[in-house]
């Protein structure tokens, strides 16, 4: 990092006065319980007998076999509530309750960030509040059915392009209006610093466990690593104890139509440097600086910006970005659902797709894991919708 | 001289500056309620480059961004805007944006372009003082005052910062939450203006939540230089965009009666401050 909440040149701290205060006492707490061994203890504590960790790395015979290369699923979709999110969240709830703040408010796309820290909210017993894109409340409705049995406020957001980027204004929106109570909980390694580090820290257990689980399987380090990108937290938290270590590390974001089309969430591979949520980072937007609509079958994946410290990986070419059509992620759900009897997220599907479509490139003996992110049950009306079962 | 120190040079009154959306709701429209402003006796006007996501904005101008971006708005638009100003009259502007609109266009090319056009003075609602080194550079060449934002929340440490580094006024956010027009001045308000008014020579304006003649009487018995109405001016617009010459009268007469509130405030600040 070259300077306090900046990857490069990317990050900082683009946010309205009002939040200024709030963000360096968000720091200062951070910092404060990083060092208390009581926090971290407790933190361990419920990351094992709470919410499942550690997840297997599964090895995909059937996939290994039909792609000719030893594939993996590091297996986030068996964490409690069904997504890596709850890492982040147990993390970030903790911190609110060791602040002394008992309302906590958040943003979801697709819903799982809203359901983890739902759960953890219920958990520790903090109130929360989740705001959601009409649109998203719409496809995701299984999982606002699960936030509300959980005790969540779920707010609809009728503003903008009534998706995940109209639910973080609106949770900023709150927040800058109740910053002395409220604790926002942010989704994803995106918004101002210290959000970035603190959740790449928190979601960083993932590439930690993997790395132990494929040495102790294979006595060596994976030829390649494959993970979605939407704002980037199950990526990052993949990717971070890899970068520098030989391993090739692919990003694959939403597609959509076709990049060409112009309807599509893939901000690394066709954005411009911008600033929105507090950071500068890639950026979907207009001549003018003007954020564009985005569209991807993955509600999860469908936000014109990207943590910055991805940014800064692209940059530095330390991380290969691609994009995966909602075809092709619909097709890889079936493809999965199909020779492993594994329902991905939408999401995740999209990390699945690449892998097939890379399968080519690599030798029998490859190894190559995907950060399978989340389940897709939550996705399922959505998948039927789209044009329901596959022969 | 700046047409902004200008201003608060000469009055001994509260300044009333008054916000619009640029491009709200078209083009020949903004100009027109810009206009309406000036007759009515605004001080200072303030214009905003709309934005997509607006963060820091009430319900009220979200709207009025929206109707201006769907109307074509861009920030070349709105400086042809403040061009058009500036022909008739000396009126000083402020352009109020978000980070990302300065950041695109280029912060050499935006201040050089908005100084060209006429602006007096620029706030970046979004880009507080940690992140503004190139901006304030950049301003002081064109001769810009850059306009900060102070908060309830703001500490002490931070607000000499800002206050060394803030030029033409101090915009005082009146309370925690987005912009719009509230009922009552909070007691937040009344607070900030007593910590800060003996810290800075610099002229201070009160927004956020100003809307009434009331607040006016409040703010200046408080010793503040300057109230900031946007929401109530944008919600003018917002009642009578089919029908323009209701528009103008109606936006002529708030004014009108705000201004008169604060000429009637006269004694209650002094300009050598």
């Amino acid at each position: 990092m070259a300077e306090k909440g900046r990857f490069g040149k990317y990050g900082g701290q683009y946010v309205p006065e009002t939040l200024m205060e709030p963000l360096l006492a968000l720091e200062d707490a951070y910092a404060r319980a990083c060092g208390d061994a009581a926090f971290r203890d407790e933190l361990r504590r419920y990351l094992t007998e709470y919410a499942g960790r550690p997840t297997p790395l599964t090895y995909c015979a059937n996939v290994s076999r039909i792609l000719g290369c030893r594939v993996y699923l590091k297996r986030e979709d068996l964490l409690h509530g069904g997504a890596h999110k709850l890492n982040n969240t147990l993390g970030q709830a903790l911190l609110a309750r060791y602040m002394g703040k008992r309302r906590v408010i958040a943003e979801t796309g697709a819903g799982q960030h809203g359901v983890a820290t739902a759960i953890a909210c219920a958990a520790l017993g903090l109130d929360s509040v989740v705001y959601m894109g009409e649109t998203d409340v719409q496809r995701q409705a299984l999982n606002v059915y699960r936030m509300r049995i959980l005790g969540a406020e779920v707010i609809p957001v009728a503003s903008g392009t009534r998706t995940l980027k109209d639910a973080v204004n609106e949770a900023l929106r709150d927040w800058v209006t109740n910053a002395r109570d409220t604790y926002y909980l942010l989704g994803s390694v995106v918004g101002p610093h210290p959000y970035p580090t603190m959740i790449r820290d928190f979601q960083k257990v993932i590439g930690e466990e993997t790395k132990q689980q494929v040495l102790q399987r294979e006595g060596r380090l994976p030829d390649a690593i494959l993970a979605c990108v939407g704002g980037g937290s199950n990526a990052i938290g993949m990717f971070h104890p890899f970068v520098g270590e030989g391993v090739r590390l692919v990003g694959v974001e939403a597609g959509g139509r076709g990049v060409d089309t112009g309807e599509h969430g893939a901000t690394l591979c066709a954005g411009t440097e911008g600033i929105l949520h507090g950071a500068l980072s890639y950026l979907l937007q207009d001549a003018d600086g003007q954020v564009r609509a985005t569209h991807s079958v993955a509600a999860g994946l469908d936000y014109p910006g990207v943590g910055p410290e991805l940014s800064c990986l692209k940059d530095e070419k330390k991380v290969e970005f691609v994009s995966v059509t909602d075809r092709e992620a619909l097709d890889a759900f079936h493809f999965l659902a199909r020779t492993e009897g594994i329902l991905p997220a939408l999401e995740s599907a999209h990390a699945v797709a690449q892998v097939r479509r890379m399968a080519g490139e690599f030798d029998r003996d490859a190894v190559v894991i995907v950060n399978l992110s989340g389940r897709g049950d939550k996705d399922v009306t959505e998948v039927v919708r789209m044009g329901g079962l596959q022969a | 001289m700046n047409r902004i120190d200008r201003v608060f040079e000469s009055l001994n009154r509260p300044a009333f500056i008054a916000f619009l959306v640029g491009g709200d709701p078209d083009r020949e429209g903004c100009v027109q309620a810009a206009k309406s402003l000036i007759d009515g006796g605004a001080d200072i006007l303030e214009l905003g480059i709309p934005f997509s996501d607006p963060v820091a904005d009430g319900p009220t101008i979200q709207r009025a961004d929206l109707r201006a971006l769907q109307g074509g708005a861009n920030p070349a638009m709105v400086l042809d805007i403040v061009r058009e100003i500036r022909d008739c009259s000396d009126l000083p502007v402020v352009l109020l944006t978000y980070g990302n609109i300065v950041h695109r266009r280029g912060v050499e090319r935006f201040y050089r372009e908005a100084a060209a056009s006429g602006a007096d003075g620029v706030l970046i609602v979004d880009m507080p003082h940690e992140e503004c080194r190139d901006v304030l550079e950049t301003a002081e060449r064109y001769g810009m005052r850059q306009i900060f934002l102070v908060a309830p929340t703001t500490s002490e440490e931070r607000m000499g910062r800002i206050l060394a580094s803030a030029g033409g006024f101090v915009y005082l956010v009146s309370r925690l939450g987005t912009t719009g027009g509230r009922e009552q001045l909070s007691d937040d308000t009344l607070e900030m203006i007593g910590r800060i008014r003996p810290r800075t020579a610099l002229p201070l304006a009160v927004g956020f939540g100003i809307s009434r003649a009331e607040h006016i009487r409040a703010c200046a018995a408080a010793g503040v230089d300057a109230v900031i109405v946007g929401s109530a001016i944008v919600d003018i617009v917002e009642a009578t965009l089919h029908d323009r010459t209701a528009m103008q009268k109606e936006l002529r007469d708030y004014v009108r009666e705000m201004t008169e509130t604060a000429k009637a405030c006269a004694g209650t600040r002094r300009p050598e401050r």
